[in-house]
């Protein structure tokens, strides 16, 4: 690794920019876009830098997000970087194709803005649009603030081209996506170096011929997915490598988890999303009185980094999950992923499934704070709670 | 007697996996000879995704991409900017898609595609319906025909998908069919020198699904030209038309008599339908005769 090129180019961004900004310094080759609020301020500002030539990707305005996808995929298969954003909507118009995209193994970067989906119309932060897309195949990651936003999606492009896996980065509508914050610039040559570009193992039209995605056998079929299995393997120690070295050349760590006060917590929040920044509020609030609160960040959510999460939470009493999603006949996403991980784990802690925010509802550090004092001493419960 | 002028490089290999006497497999390597090796293809799902063959076989010397069904001009569209991007300006992009993948599930893509005038090559092989799955019906069908979702006969008629195509200004639309070889062949490299976004509608009759004997497809189609219920014909930039083939010289009876699909018409429902060619061939006509210079 070169030198440590430490920048102070800071700008005040919101998210959505620090975004395009990422994707500025990846410098993808095609980038298929569609708008959808409150996912086009990225739109917006890739192709300003284009009319201002800071960005030469081929650009393409299809007539909708499921084009947009096909575009990416089939750009990806043909061996070029290729970048999409979307919401909502969108992205539920997409869910063919996200299948589609991991099953073809094209590494493409997608940000997703987290908003709830119709019906009825709604335009606020909840993550059910993406957390319904786990089972496509693509790697998810969820971002607290601009700045974990603009990291993470550099991120997400060494780390997809890596294990040849989609990767869908996530920050919640307007909390994170409109929301400015100073955002340090890493510059154009750090990105350059840490996104080195490879060839491709496989790649149409490189001259040998090789066709993609034809009709299979069951069992050919059968080990596509045990190679996709072994490819999802890798990534929870590749994000974490990733992460380091990301902070070598930016002195800011980013993490599969990222732990908060956790050492000697007695309860803690586990979060993903712009709810994380809320969460470390009540926990200063909590340890000030005196309670041994702690803070768990959900960074990587697909593949769940389960091992890390047990180890996180081993003897710790009490864990309060909060999810701003709710999925119908079962409660929030993270709370049964949680439930999953820690399955027959000695020494797990009584979990509750919070589901705070469901909608875009604003969820203060003072309910949470509440929540920690509820919950401290409550009769175990595996059942969705609702919070008001 | 036509010679057939094309030069067959082996592009199209021996044991691919169409019905014994399936004229889109004679389509297939007529277009991608007279298309080249330089290209790369995109298949959506339909006969031709099939004609291909499994993997890791496959009947086409060219790459190609099996896309989903509703994005055939969506992904080739990718492809060609990816090419863009690594300064490959010159390679082909090539569509290969069925009329469900074009008229109906595949419009949306191909219409955006075209307003944006991406340089592709779109080849529709058009056999009125959903063959591949069994012979339904599509928006192709034409007016009468049976299907397995129309069994009665289908009571609309056939979307007139390329005076859809030229409202959208592309610089290269035209039909050609496995009864003139050397027509096909010449539309294929017409349209490869041009820039820009061109589609061809073949026409494939379909032996189970219209019920066409296994040695008559070639004569199914030339019937259907001569008849005019599927004239040969290109329009260039939304608005030059010209005919191609000389044609309508017979009653549409001959074309009809080779089908099952049609056997079930009464003499009132042959003269609508036979009324509809007319009309057609006259609206046709007129466009080919008012063509701005």
């Amino acid at each position: 690794m070169n030198a440590p090129a430490f920048t102070d180019n800071v700008q005040l961004l919101n998210g959505n920019h620090a975004v395009a900004w990422g994707v500025r310094l990846a410098a993808p080759d095609v980038a298929p876009l569609y708008p959808i609020t409150p996912q086009t301020p990225i739109l917006e500002k890739l192709i300003e830098f284009q009319s201002q030539n800071t960005f030469d990707a081929e650009l393409l305005t299809p007539e909708s997000e499921h084009s947009a996808m096909a575009a990416a995929i089939a750009a990806s298969a043909t061996g070029a970087r290729v970048f999409t954003a979307t919401s909502s909507q969108g992205l539920l118009l997409m869910h063919e194709l996200l299948h589609f995209a991991a099953g073809a193994r094209t590494p493409i970067v997608m940000f997703n803005v987290n908003r709830t989906p119709a019906s009825p119309w709604g335009f606020w932060p909840d993550q059910i649009d993406s957390l319904s897309q786990r089972d496509t195949g693509w790697i998810q990651f969820y971002c607290e603030n601009p700045q974990d936003s603009l990291d993470t999606v550099i991120q997400a492009f060494r780390i997809a081209e890596t294990v040849n896996l989609p990767v869908m980065v996530n920050h919640d509508a307007f909390y994170v996506s409109h929301s400015v914050e100073p955002v340090s610039l890493p510059s154009a040559e750090t990105v350059k170096d840490f996104l080195p570009r490879q060839p491709r193992q496989i790649q149409l039209g490189d001259g040998s011929g090789r066709s993609l995605g034809a009709p299979i056998d069951q069992a050919s079929w059968n080990l596509t997915r045990r190679e996709m299995d072994a490819g999802m393997s890798l990534v929870e120690d590749l994000t974490a490598e990733v992460g380091r070295s990301w902070a070598t050349l930016t002195r800011r760590t980013s993490a599969p988890l990222e732990q908060y006060q956790t050492d000697d917590a007695e309860i803690v929040f586990v979060t993903m999303g712009s709810m994380t920044g809320t969460a470390r509020i009540a926990v200063d609030t909590l340890r000030e009185r005196g309670v041994a609160a702690g803070l768990i960040k959900v960074r990587l959510f697909r593949p769940l980094p389960a091992a890390a999460l047990r180890a996180a939470l081993m003897d710790v009493p009490c864990a309060l999950v909060l999810d701003r999603n709710y999925s119908p006949g079962t409660g929030g996403v993270l709370h049964q992923e949680l439930k999953s991980a820690l399955f027959g784990m000695a020494g797990a802690p009584r979990l509750y499934g919070l589901l705070t925010g469901v909608g875009g509802v604003n969820v203060p550090a003072e309910t949470l704070e509440k929540l920690a004092a509820d919950y401290s001493d409550a009769a175990p419960d595996n059942n969705p709670i609702w919070v008001e | 007697m036509e010679k057939i002028s094309y030069s067959d490089e082996g592009q199209f290999c021996s044991g691919h996996v169409a019905c014994a006497g399936c004229v889109e497999a004679l389509s297939m390597r007529v277009i991608l000879n007279a298309v080249g090796p330089d290209t790369v293809g995109v298949v959506a799902p339909s006969c031709s995704a099939v004609i291909l063959g499994g993997h890791p076989m496959s009947a086409a010397k060219i790459p190609v991409l099996h896309g989903t069904l509703e994005s055939a001009a969506a992904s080739a569209s990718g492809i060609k900017r990816a090419l863009l991007a690594q300064g490959r300006d010159d390679t082909t992009v090539l569509c290969l898609a069925g009329d469900g993948g074009t008229y109906d599930i595949g419009l949306q893509a191909l219409s955006s595609a075209a307003e944006r005038n991406e340089d592709i090559l779109y080849i529709c092989f058009d056999n009125e319906g959903y063959m591949n799955t069994g012979g339904q019906k599509s928006s192709s069908t034409p007016l009468n025909a049976a299907t397995g979702s129309t069994p009665l006969g289908k009571v609309t008629r056939k979307k007139n998908l390329i005076e859809i195509l030229a409202a959208h200004r592309i610089p290269y639309i035209a039909t050609t069919s496995p009864s003139h070889l050397s027509d096909m062949a010449a539309k294929i490299e017409k349209a490869k020198a041009i820039r820009g976004t061109k589609v061809i509608i073949v026409l494939i009759p379909c032996l189970p699904g219209w019920g066409v004997a296994d040695n008559a497809a070639v004569k199914t189609a030339r019937l259907g030209v001569e008849s005019g219920v599927f004239p040969l014909f290109e329009i260039e930039d939304g608005v030059r038309y010209t005919m191609t083939v000389d044609q309508k010289n017979q009653p549409i009876d001959a074309y009809l008599a080779e089908q099952k699909r049609y056997r079930h018409l009464s003499d009132d429902a042959r003269n609508k339908l036979q009324a509809e060619v007319d009309e057609t061939w006259a609206r046709l006509t007129a466009m080919v005769d008012n063509c701005p210079l």
